[in-house]
C-alpha cells in the first residue's frame, strides 16, 4: 500500500529539485511549458541579486529588468505552474507556504506557516486572498497627523501614482466608484458578482447607514492574455490552479524572464557578503545541494518581515557584529502583524460560502473615522465578507469556541449557512515585537527565526472596538448564533523600517540601507505602520518606486 | 451511510467530472488508500492515539470511519510541520510521543488502566483535565498539557478529519472545484453539482436529488 502511495506522488515533484535551469523556466501560463530564460554566471558581477520573489523582490526583478539592469532573482521556493501542480485541496496544497520551524512566544504568539508566509516563486502572492487596496493618505504620516506611529519617508501623492501602476498590472477588479479616499481612477476590470456571504456585509452596512463596496481584487473578472475570467472555485487562500488570480507568479515573473532577469527557484539564501570597504559583494545560496555564491554589484534582500532580518542577522561578520545594515540596532524590531479578529453567525437562509472569492465586500467605514465617541483608541480598521474552506473553519470552531467531541461534529454541520466579518486592523509598532536568531538549526545548517510577539493595550481596545461594530453588523443583517473569534491575526510588516533618520530607520525612502550603501531591501519588512488594509497593492507599489528610484540614481552615478 | 443533513450526498461522486482535475484526484486518491496501520508510533503509542481520536471526533458506527490515527501518524512520519512551534513545547515529534505517554500515565493513575481501557466518561474526563492544563508531573516534563491539547491533540486531528471526503459529504461541502467552479451565488442558490439539503419532511426527496448531483 505504501508502494502506491510512493508512486502517485514520485513524478518529478517541482519542490524536489529546481526547475528554472538550463536556459529556460517554467511558463506558468502552459502544461508543461516552458519559457527561454537568460542565464548568468556566478562569477559575473550582476546589477542585482535579490533574495526573495514576492511581492516586493518579484515586483522589483521585473521593473530592474525592464529599466535595462541585470538580474538574479532567489527564491528558497519551487518556481510552480499552477495549471498542473495545484490541486483543489487544503492539505496538499499546504506546500506553497512556508512551513520550516520558527519559534513563536510573548504574550500573543503568532500563527505562521499557512497564515502569512508562502514559499514559492511569487511569495506569499501564491496563496494570498487577493485584496488589493490602496493605504488611506494620511497614513503615511501617522505620527504628525494623528500623533502615533512614525512616519513613512514618503508622499502619498506620489504613491497614488504607483498604485495606479500596480492595479493597471494585475488588472484589479474593483467599482466604478471606490466610496472611501481620494478619487482614483476606475478600476481597471468590473467588480465580480457578489457570493451570499458578502451580500450579508451589503446587508448589515445597508441596516447600519455605514458604506460597501464589491472589494477591489487581483483575479481577473473577464479574460486576460492566458488568464481565464475567475470560475469561483474559492481556492484563492491555497493558490489558484486556473491562473484567473493575479499573483506575482503569473504576473511579474514572467514579464523580469523575458525582460532579461534570471530566477533561481530552491534556491535558500544563507548570508550577504561583505568586503572591507563595507559593501556587498553577492550572496551565498543553497542550490541542489550546494552552498555557491553569486557575485552583486547591488544586494536586495526581500524575504518579507521575518526571513529579511534573519537573512541580515545571520550575516553578520567581523565589520558589522550586530547583522547588516543594523547600526540603529532596529534590524528585526517593530515587527507588525494585523489583527485578524472575525465574528461569525449562521443565516436561515442557505449561504454555501465556499463558492467565490472569500472575500467580494468590503466595510472601510471605520478606516476613515478618526474621532467618535465610541473611538477608545488610536489607527483604524475594516473587515471583508469570508469564505472559509471546511479545515480552515473547524480551526476557527476549535480555537475560538473550544469545540471538541459531538459539540464539534454537530456545530461543523451547519458549515452552509455560516457568515462572517473578520477584520484586517491596525497594529502599533513596538519595539519589544521582534525577530531574533533561535539556537536551533533548520534543514539549511541556519539557525531558525525566534518571534516574539504581545499586543498592546491600544491593539486590544482597537480589537474589541471592531469585534463590537461587527457583531452589530452582523446582527443587522439577519445573522443568528453569533460568536466571536477574539484571537487571529494575519499580515506581516516591519522589521526593517524606513526612514529619514539613520539613527531610528534600517532604510531610507528608497529602501536603500544606512550602512551599507549597495544592500536594499524591498518587501513588507519596510513598513514604519501598517494602517487597516492589505498589505500587498502597498509592497508592489513601494518596489515599483523603488526601481525608478535605483533607475535615477544610476543615471547620476549614485548607486 | 449516516448523513442526516445531506442525505445521500457523497461528494466523491463528482470525482470523474469536470470538478475534479486530475492532480485531485491524484491527491485524495492518496488519501483515501493510506496504510491503516502504524508506521511512526509503537502499537501502544497507536492504542492511545486511537482512542484520543475517537473522542476528539465521535464517528458514527454504520460507516467506515474516518481513519484519523493514521493521518496523524502519516503527518509524523514524514514530519510535515505546519511553520511555527510555541517556545514552550517541543518539536511535534517529540510532543506526540511524550503527550500519549503522559495520557496513559494520568489515565493509572486516576482509573488504573491505560487512557484506552477506561470509560469513555473518564477518557472525556482526563481530555478536559488537559485542555484546561491540569495535567502535568514528570512523565509531562516542561511540556505545558494545556498547549500540547491546544495546539497538537486539536489541530492534528480535527485537520485530519475535515481533510477527507467522508468529512465533506457531512457537512454538505460542494469539495474539490477545479476547473468547473461554481455559476450561482446567491442566497438559497445551488449548482446541480452541489449537495442538498434535507428540509424537514422533504429527506426523500433530497436524498434522491443528491444521487443525481455530479
Amino acid at each position: 500500500m505504501s508502494g502506491s502511495i510512493r508512486h502517485i506522488t514520485a513524478a518529478a515533484e517541482p519542490s524536489d529539485s529546481p526547475r528554472a535551469t538550463g536556459g529556460r523556466a517554467p511558463d506558468p501560463h502552459r502544461i508543461g511549458g516552458w519559457m527561454p530564460m537568460r542565464e548568468y554566471p556566478e562569477t559575473e558581477e550582476v546589477d542585482f541579486a535579490i533574495v526573495g520573489t514576492g511581492a516586493g523582490g518579484g515586483t522589483l526583478a521585473c521593473k530592474l529588468a525592464e529599466h535595462g539592469f541585470s538580474v538574479v532573482a532567489f527564491d528558497a521556493g519551487p518556481f510552480w505552474r499552477p495549471l498542473e501542480d495545484f490541486a483543489s485541496d487544503e492539505t496538499e496544497q499546504t506546500k506553497v507556504y512556508w512551513t520550516d520551524e520558527r519559534i513563536v512566544d510573548g504574550e500573543n504568539p503568532l500563527k505562521m506557516g499557512g497564515n502569512n508566509s508562502g514559499k514559492s516563486v511569487g511569495g506569499s502572492t501564491v496563496h494570498f486572498q487577493m485584496v488589493s487596496l490602496r493605504f488611506r493618505p494620511e497614513w503615511f504620516k501617522t505620527r504628525s497627523t494623528f500623533g502615533y506611529g512614525v512616519d513613512w519617508p514618503l508622499d502619498w501623492r506620489e504613491m497614488w501614482r504607483y498604485y495606479d501602476e500596480v492595479e493597471q498590472a494585475l488588472k484589479i477588479a474593483g467599482p466604478v466608484n471606490y466610496p472611501w479616499g481620494p478619487p482614483r481612477p476606475r478600476y481597471p476590470y468590473r467588480a465580480h458578482e457578489l457570493n451570499a456571504a458578502a451580500q450579508v456585509l451589503a446587508k448589515g452596512a445597508e441596516a447600519m447607514g455605514t458604506k460597501w463596496a464589491p472589494c477591489p481584487l487581483a483575479t481577473v473578472s473577464a479574460p486576460r492574455g492566458l488568464s481565464p475570467p475567475c470560475v469561483y472555485r474559492g481556492f484563492c487562500r491555497i493558490g489558484c490552479s486556473t491562473n484567473a488570480k493575479q499573483s506575482v507568479l503569473i504576473t511579474w515573473i514572467p514579464r523580469a524572464i523575458r525582460a532579461g532577469a534570471e530566477i533561481r527557484d530552491l534556491a535558500m539564501a544563507g548570508r550577504v557578503e561583505t568586503n572591507q570597504a563595507g559593501r556587498a559583494t553577492g550572496v551565498h545560496y543553497l542550490r541542489n545541494g550546494q552552498w555557491r555564491f553569486q557575485k552583486a554589484r547591488n544586494v536586495v534582500v526581500a524575504g518579507y518581515s521575518i526571513e529579511t532580518p534573519r537573512l541580515l542577522l545571520l550575516s553578520a561578520n567581523d565589520r558589522f557584529p550586530h547583522g547588516l545594515a543594523n547600526s540603529s540596532g532596529l534590524v528585526g524590531k517593530n515587527l507588525m502583524t494585523q489583527s485578524n479578529q472575525a465574528v461569525w453567525g449562521v443565516m436561515d437562509e442557505e449561504v454555501r460560502w465556499y463558492k467565490g472569492p472569500p472575500s467580494l465586500a468590503i466595510n472601510e467605514h471605520w478606516n476613515y473615522v478618526d474621532q467618535h465617541p465610541t473611538k477608545d483608541f488610536v489607527g483604524h480598521y475594516q473587515w471583508l465578507s469570508q469564505g472559509p474552506l471546511p479545515q480552515e473553519w473547524a480551526a476557527v470552531q476549535t480555537g475560538s469556541r473550544k469545540l471538541w467531541g459531538k459539540a464539534l461534529v454537530e456545530e461543523m454541520k451547519k458549515y452552509n449557512h455560516q457568515v462572517g466579518l473578520k477584520m484586517v486592523g491596525e497594529q502599533q509598532p513596538q519595539e519589544r515585537n521582534q525577530v531574533t536568531l533561535a539556537d536551533e538549526t533548520d534543514q539549511y545548517g541556519l539557525r531558525i527565526p525566534r518571534i516574539t510577539y504581545s499586543w498592546s493595550d491600544n491593539d486590544k481596545r482597537l480589537i474589541q472596538h471592531a469585534l463590537g461594530q461587527m457583531e452589530q453588523h452582523l446582527r443587522a443583517a439577519g445573522a443568528k448564533e453569533i460568536f466571536r473569534q477574539e484571537d487571529d491575526t494575519n499580515h506581516l510588516h516591519g522589521t526593517a523600517r524606513m526612514g529619514d533618520d539613520p539613527r531610528t530607520s534600517v532604510v531610507n525612502a528608497d529602501c536603500r540601507s544606512w550602512d551599507v550603501r549597495n544592500l536594499w531591501i524591498c518587501d513588507g519588512s519596510v513598513f514604519p505602520t501598517v494602517g487597516g488594509v492589505n498589505p500587498s497593492e502597498t509592497i508592489q507599489a513601494v518596489a515599483c518606486r523603488t526601481a525608478d528610484r535605483i533607475k535615477q540614481l544610476s543615471r547620476r552615478g549614485e548607486l | 451511510m449516516t448523513n442526516d443533513r445531506y442525505p445521500g450526498y457523497d461528494v466523491l461522486d463528482k470525482r470523474n467530472t469536470p470538478s475534479w482535475n486530475e492532480q485531485t484526484r491524484r491527491v485524495v486518491d492518496a488519501r483515501l488508500a493510506i496504510p491503516r496501520e502504524p508506521r511512526f508510533f509503537s502499537e501502544s503509542e497507536w492504542q492511545t492515539l486511537s482512542a484520543v481520536c475517537d473522542r476528539i471526533i465521535p464517528q458514527p458506527k454504520d460507516r467506515a470511519p474516518v481513519p484519523l490515527p493514521a493521518y496523524v501518524d502519516a503527518k509524523l512520519l514524514a514530519n510535515r510541520g505546519d511553520g511555527f512551534r510555541n517556545a514552550k513545547l517541543p518539536p511535534q515529534r517529540e510532543a506526540w510521543k511524550r503527550g500519549l505517554a503522559a495520557l496513559d500515565r494520568d489515565a493509572r493513575r486516576i482509573g488504573g488502566a491505560r487512557f484506552h481501557e477506561l470509560d469513555v466518561a473518564r477518557q472525556d474526563a482526563l481530555l478536559k483535565e488537559m485542555e484546561r492544563g491540569e495535567l502535568s508531573g514528570p512523565a509531562w516534563g516542561n511540556m505545558p498539557s494545556k498547549l500540547f491539547f491546544s495546539q497538537r491533540v486539536i489541530p492534528d486531528i480535527t485537520s485530519s478529519y475535515y481533510a477527507h471526503p467522508t468529512a465533506w459529504s457531512e457537512i454538505g461541502y460542494g469539495g474539490p472545484a477545479a476547473p468547473r467552479g461554481y455559476v450561482r451565488m446567491g442566497f438559497d442558490r445551488r449548482d446541480p453539482w452541489e449537495a442538498v439539503e434535507a428540509k424537514p419532511g422533504q429527506e426523500g426527496a433530497a436524498r434522491r436529488e443528491n444521487r443525481r448531483v455530479g
